[in-house]
Parts: C-alpha cells; sequence; structure tokens
C-alpha cells in the first residue's frame, strides 16, 4: 500500500489505522516515492539536523554583520539576557538561538531552509531548546524533524510556503506550525494534540505581512525568527494543556490560502509595502544599492 | 506533493533561495555547459537580479557556480577573491532584457581553451532555476535530468540518428526538444535524460557528419 496523505487529518486516520507514529508515515511516502532506504532517509535528516546545530552555535559566537550592515550580533545580545529576563531561560534560548540561525543565513553561511531561507532559525530553535530542556536523544530530535517536515508538506500541498505567494504566513506562520507540531511530539503528545498545537501556532500568525525592508531576507525577518520560534513553544504549551483550536488544522491551512489569496502583492515580498517603503527602509535601500550594483 | 526534504531543505548558504542558492545553480550550469575552466566571465544581470543582487550575494553566488561550487559551499562568500586566485576575469553589467522573468542573468564565458558559450537562464524560485538560452537558442533545462546537447544540420533523419543512439543502450528520453536558427541552417537539439549519459554517447554522435557538436550536461 503506497503512503499518501494530503491533509493533517488524513495523515493521523492513517498512522491510527496502521498503528504507526504519524512521522514514521512521513518517512515511508520518501521512501516509496524515491525508492531509498529507511536509513538513507533518516541520515540525510540527520545530517540536516547536524548542519542546523552548526548554525546555531556559530550565530550565537558571531557578531559578524550581514552583507548589507542591517542585521548582525543580536543573536548573542539576547543569549547574554537568557537569565535576567522576563521569560524565561528556555524561551529566551530559543529566541537567541533562532536569531542566530537567521544571523548566519543572512551573513552568507550554510542554513537549512525550514521551510525557506527567511524562516531557517524557528524549527532548530526551538527542538535544540525542548532537547536540552528534556534531556531528549538525538534520534527524537530527528523524528521530531519528521513531524515537522510532514506538517510542511501538507502545508505546501494545500497552501504555499513562499512569502511571494502567500505573506509571512506562509513562511514564518508555516514553520511556526511545524516546530509547534514537533515539540508536541516530542513532549509525547498525541496525533490530535500535534494538529492542535499547529492550528494554535498557524492561526495566530494568519495574515502576516512580507515587506522586507530592501528586499532582502534580513529586516524584520532576522528578529522575526526569535518571536516565532518563542510563539511556538507557547502554541506547544497550549495544546498540551489542553487547549483546543475551534478551527481545525486543515481550516486553519485553507484560511491561510485565502489570505494569501487576498492579499495585495506589495504585501508580498515585493519591498513595494509595509516597512519596506518607511523613509528609514528606502533611505537603506539606496546606501546599499546605490553603490554600483553588483561591483 | 513535495518530498520531505524539499521542506526541512535544502542545505544552502543564505540569505535566499533564489538570489543565492538559485543563481549557484545557474552558473554551475553555465560552468558545465562550458565543459572546461573558465578564464573571463562577463555577466548581464536584469531586473531583480540587478537590482538587489548585490545584497543577495547574488554576484558571488553566480562566480562560485562558474568555478563549480555547490549552493552549499561556504566559499561562495569569497567567490570574488577565489575568482582572481583561480584565474577568472570577470565583469558584471547591468542590463534590460524586456519582459522576462525578474531574476534572469546572461553569462558570456569563455574556456582555458578558448571556447565560448552564452548561457541564459532565470532564478525561479525555491533555488530552481530554468536554462532558456544557449548560445542564442531557445532551450528549457532544469538541471534536474541528466542533459544531451546536439548542435546539428536542420536535415530530416538526424533525430532518428540520435535516438538510435540512446535507444541502443537502453537510455530513456524524460523531455525533448529541437530549435533551429533557420530552415536547413544550424539546429539545436536537447534531450533530458532518465540516467546519466556515458561518454560514448557524445564521441557517437560526433562520429555523424550532420552532427556538429554534442555535449553530456550533467543533473546538478
Amino acid at each position: 500500500m503506497m503512503t499518501e496523505f494530503n491533509t493533517l487529518a488524513e495523515l493521523m486516520a492513517q498512522a491510527a489505522e496502521r498503528k504507526l507514529p504519524p512521522y514514521e508515515l512521513v518517512i515511508r511516502r520518501e521512501m516509496e516515492t524515491r525508492a531509498v532506504s529507511r536509513a538513507a532517509v533518516w541520515s540525510a535528516m540527520q545530517k540536516n539536523w547536524r548542519v542546523m546545530q552548526a548554525a546555531m552555535a556559530k550565530g550565537l559566537r558571531s557578531e559578524e554583520r550581514s552583507l548589507s550592515g542591517l542585521t548582525g550580533g543580536d543573536a548573542k545580545r539576547i543569549f547574554s539576557r537568557r537569565q535576567q529576563g522576563f521569560l524565561g531561560e528556555a524561551a529566551l534560548t530559543a529566541a537567541a538561538r533562532a536569531v542566530a540561525v537567521s544571523e548566519v543565513n543572512a551573513a552568507m553561511g550554510r542554513i537549512v531552509a525550514c521551510p525557506t531561507a527567511g524562516s531557517c532559525g524557528i524549527v532548530p530553535a526551538v527542538l535544540q531548546t525542548a532537547a536540552e530542556q528534556r534531556g531528549s536523544h538525538e534520534d527524537e530530535i530527528v523524528a521530531a524533524l519528521f513531524m515537522a517536515a510532514g506538517i510542511g508538506m501538507v502545508v505546501e500541498q494545500n497552501a504555499c510556503i513562499a512569502g511571494a505567494a502567500g505573506g509571512c504566513q506562509a513562511e514564518c506562520g508555516t514553520a511556526a506550525g511545524m516546530a509547534a507540531g514537533a515539540l508536541v511530539q516530542l513532549a509525547g503528545g498525541a496525533p490530535p494534540v500535534i494538529c492542535e498545537g499547529v492550528a494554535l501556532a498557524m492561526k495566530n500568525l494568519l495574515g502576516l505581512a512580507c515587506d522586507p525592508v530592501a528586499g532582502l531576507v534580513e529586516v524584520p525577518c532576522v528578529k522575526r525568527n526569535g518571536f516565532v520560534a518563542v510563539h511556538a513553544m507557547v502554541a506547544a504549551d497550549m495544546a498540551l494543556a489542553g487547549v483546543c483550536s475551534v478551527i481545525p488544522v486543515d481550516e486553519v491551512i485553507g484560511a491561510m490560502q485565502e489570505i494569501g489569496r487576498l492579499m495585495p502583492a506589495a504585501l508580498r515580498e515585493t519591498a513595494a509595502g509595509g516597512l519596506a517603503v518607511t523613509p528609514t527602509a528606502q533611505a537603506a535601500a539606496r546606501r546599499i544599492f546605490g553603490k554600483s550594483s553588483c561591483s | 506533493m513535495r518530498g520531505v526534504f524539499d521542506i526541512v531543505g535544502p542545505v544552502m548558504i543564505g540569505p535566499s533561495s533564489s538570489h543565492t542558492a538559485g543563481a549557484v545553480r545557474l552558473g554551475l550550469m553555465a560552468g558545465k555547459i562550458l565543459g572546461e575552466r573558465a578564464v573571463k566571465a562577463g555577466i548581464q544581470l536584469h531586473g531583480s537580479f540587478a537590482r538587489t543582487g548585490q545584497g543577495h550575494g547574488t554576484d558571488k553566488a553566480l562566480l562560485a557556480g562558474i568555478m563549480g561550487f555547490l549552493p552549499d559551499d561556504e566559499r561562495i562568500r569569497d567567490a570574488q577573491a577565489l575568482a582572481l586566485q583561480q584565474g577568472l576575469e570577470y565583469s558584471f553589467q547591468t542590463v534590460n532584457f524586456g519582459d522576462v522573468h525578474p531574476n534572469t542573468v546572461l553569462l558570456h564565458l569563455v574556456g582555458v581553451s578558448g571556447r565560448i558559450v552564452s548561457v541564459g537562464g532565470a532564478s525561479i524560485g525555491g533555488g530552481n532555476i530554468l536554462i532558456t538560452k544557449i548560445n542564442g537558442y531557445a532551450v528549457e533545462l532544469t538541471g534536474e535530468y541528466p542533459a544531451l546537447l546536439v548542435l546539428h544540420r536542420d536535415r530530416p533523419g538526424v533525430i532518428l540518428q540520435v535516438a538510435g543512439i540512446l535507444a541502443r543502450r537502453g537510455l530513456n528520453v524524460a523531455f525533448m526538444r529541437v530549435s533551429r536558427q533557420a530552415r536547413g541552417q544550424e539546429s539545436l537539439m536537447i534531450m533530458e535524460m532518465d540516467e546519466a549519459l556515458p561518454a560514448a554517447v557524445v564521441d557517437e554522435c560526433c562520429s555523424y557528419a550532420d552532427i556538429e557538436q554534442a555535449m553530456a550536461i550533467p543533473a546538478i
């Protein structure tokens, strides 16, 4: 029997029917469509996780500025306040790590798109932080990454994951859903609770615009990765506490698609609206691109 | 539905899948089509590539690709210095190609033996690319499949000759396109394959009188 699912409801129903964890069906679908072994799929994800870890470590140490000079060094600042903050240490550590990966991306370092380069910090940051809290084995993190991938696949199938198509709700919003679902799984939450976590995380970011300054993946993207990591942790905790989303997850994904369709092009990665057209952003764009383009 | 590693992946050098990772792949394809070490690169950038390329490192990414670096190579950020070290002379120019994809580039490359190619293409999102022009011919090449490029005279039977070479080796054609300058003149045949092409295919193509040049381009 070929493994196929188009919605999270279908994935969860099949998992229950076949008495397998949902992430295992995500792995099996990949094995079947590419005709590769489970070991190959697993080790590829393990490699991606190690690239994520290296990016987090690098970004927390580095004070390097991006090519444009707009971002850099904030991960280290946030990390140094983790024990004095209003939020607990875990939340600030996760925020710092998400910003760290995003800063590495902006400075031409190596990252794993998750689901995109603009939202690459969120999933690794929450998983690393939760794994430290819980003493999780690397295999549990890799399994959680497969769950995150399955969630992202369903969103991509039924809505979109590109800022140009659906605004930032499609990039950081999807990453939030992936991260929350992965966290619920890591904490041992049942499949329906995973769905609640995804729904709560995505619902609260619906409508988020993609209006990057100078069209670069930096402002507001880098700091937003930090905010959204914490947001995903709140959603996972709500779901694990028994909070339910009134709107089921697949309908939330449908709503995201609808909002993306209604969103003006100026707010979909064109740098023609919102923050991108503020006087400060336009001055920054002139400063960055005023120099001879691609010297 | 996309695969697991289209969502958690690819591993890439930032900041942008279209302006950085896709640009590396465009350079990589151009380098493979040249088929030898490039010593000169004249790079024309259009639209968003020209406007926002500098902030995204598009220039470095294209040079890195021409030198054969992959999209996750950490040397991409130092591509300009490395190009000069390797004796690759380069220049960038802003151009307006009119109504084409906003992330379009045209690369004019000169190889170490003096071989010249011009390769045009666009970065169409998520690191995916489309090569649209090779030496003035309209093509459609994604780099996802190994491809056979055959420059030949526009004459009946040439397609059959090439198809025969592939069929005798059990090689399957996934996509195919033929374009020409004018009737009876030079023509370009492109076949995207399910399997990698053995070198003997290229040699055998070149043994036919109507075939001027053949080239195997690996998937990237």
